[in-house]
């Protein structure tokens, strides 16, 4: 297994660690739920090394980066960061991915860790006539992500910049933070306000210290895996293996504010635009169980006694206190009030479609 | 890790207190801290006849579903209820939090399980 930089300090906090696509993280420290409500609550911060980072730079690289994702940059500010799916020809996803503007010429693309290789290969196979320069450079940094209500006043204690001047979606490519060089952006995978914080991998253990200790007195813990995802999937953040993937396209994963059709030509419109046209026949819908039951991935959902679907992400939220659940379903259960089932261990347990996100995201907008 | 004396235990990590013919079935301290924060208990019918290793109920945690055998052949005549409602009590007090009561059909099945000391043991080596 891979391990990140702040291994050791995961070990000498208790943490458990697991196997992550090839890496070595810690799933909990303290237990997921205290964690998970410490986020919403306080602040914690994760270890995010793992995820890729793959530079895009040259004169074509803006129109390079048009052409590879679904949604439209070209109003994209410097210094602000942009979500979009990337997909095949057909409208499957590759990943879905953070795009940092530093200008039109240079970008700077976070991937999901378990695609970083796929990536970049599929950027390399598509750069041709585009003169641009594609480097996988993963490995010079290490991310930690601040997340919770608290984080600010966290941050600033380290940082050189007024964080209040920044919104969701800006950063800072060069900030200092402990006296060390930084990419900080305001952003982050939980639904709360936040921060992301690209480091030199040397200095990870440095600031993953002094973070802790700032955030001591504000009520910052370390937080693993587990909270990640149950924090992620309360906001309805989409994860990819589950909500997206080549199979699913990014219309079904009710993402089309993040495809941007009538652009000029990037990879995956015609299937894209065709299945708009031809009407969406599968959606990523929330469900709530109406009977005592925790849906998992991958258990059918179903409605007079067939198939219509399965679920991507379940569990039992530890915000709301109810077991719930993200499914692809037919169209035609996908509105919200439907009653559907949930097969759990041979049972059909009945649950009812309901609005996403479960809960709403607290970003500090412009 | 906590292990109690005057319990018999399995090696998939259930704790077994018998009384007469009767046996109270719950998991180990050791399983709930591996399992994580447990957030649903599904629970056996009453009146079921269950052979020794028959899937008796299932603890969910945050993380993942699990099953939870029988370590005795029996019927079950009682289930704990309140676990449908609170179950994370099963992390907070692992050996009060029984999950059901089965009447043994073979007492000679109890004699393949292990005392504390030997669970102890077991448990180390698992870590």
């Amino acid at each position: 297994m891979k391990k990140t930089p702040l291994y050791d300090r995961h070990c000498e906090l208790g943490g458990k660690i697991v196997d992550f696509h090839g890496w070595a993280l810690p799933v909990q420290y303290s237990g997921i739920i205290e964690e998970h409500k410490r986020v919403r609550s306080a602040a914690g911060i994760f270890d995010v090394s793992h995820m890729g980072e793959i530079n895009v730079e040259g004169p074509d690289a803006a129109d390079f980066i048009q052409k590879i994702i679904t949604n439209d940059i070209s109003r994209t500010k410097d210094f602000r960061v942009a979500y979009s799916p990337m997909c095949y020809p057909d409208g499957g996803v590759v990943d879905d991915i953070l795009i940092y503007k530093y200008s039109s010429d240079l970008f700077l693309l976070i991937v999901n860790a378990s695609n970083t290789e796929k990536d970049y290969e599929w950027m390399i196979r598509n750069m041709e006539g585009y003169r641009t320069r594609i480097s996988n450079v993963s490995d010079s940094y290490a991310q930690l992500a601040l997340q919770g209500p608290e984080s600010e006043k966290i941050l600033q204690k380290l940082v050189n910049i007024r964080l209040e001047n920044m919104k969701f979606f800006d950063f800072v490519p060069e900030a200092e933070i402990c006296g060390k060089k930084a990419i900080i952006s305001r952003s982050g995978y939980t639904g709360e306000d936040g921060f992301e914080i690209y480091i030199d991998s040397e200095y990870a253990v440095m600031l993953w210290d002094n973070l802790l200790e700032a955030g001591r007195e504000h009520g910052l813990v370390p937080a693993g895996l587990g909270a990640r995802d149950t924090l992620r999937f309360e906001a309805a953040l989409p994860l990819y293996g589950q909500e997206l993937s080549p199979e699913i396209t990014p219309l079904e994963a009710g993402l089309d504010r993040f495809v941007k059709l009538e652009k000029d030509d990037f990879i995956g419109r015609d299937a894209l635009l065709k299945q708009k046209s031809t009407g969406i026949k599968r959606k990523i819908v929330g469900f709530e169980m109406v009977d005592r039951g925790v849906p998992r991935t991958g258990y059918d959902v179903l409605a007079g006694g067939k198939k219509k679907g399965y679920v991507t992400s379940g569990n039992f939220s530890p915000s709301l206190g109810k077991n719930l659940g993200m499914a692809l379903v037919d169209s035609d259960y996908s509105e919200t009030g439907t009653e559907v089932a949930v097969l759990i261990r041979n049972r059909e347990l009945k649950a009812r479609i309901t609005e996403l996100p479960f809960y709403s995201k607290k970003y500090v907008k412009g | 890790m906590k292990v109690l004396e005057g319990l018999k235990y399995s090696k998939d990590h259930e704790w077994v207190k018998i009384e007469g013919n009767k046996a109270w079935i719950g998991i180990t301290d050791f399983a709930q801290h591996s399992l994580g924060d447990i957030v649903f208990v599904e629970l056996p019918e009453i009146g079921s006849e269950l052979n020794k290793g028959d899937v008796l109920g299932v603890v969910e945690s945050v993380k993942a579903a699990s099953d939870v055998y029988t370590p005795v052949s029996g019927k079950v005549v009682e289930v704990n209820e309140e676990l449908g409602d609170s179950p994370e009590k099963i992390n907070e007090d692992p050996y009060e939090s029984w999950i059901a009561v089965i009447e043994i059909g073979d007492i000679s099945e109890t004699e393949e399980l292990m005392d504390a000391d030997d669970y102890e043991r077991f448990c180390k080596e698992e870590e």
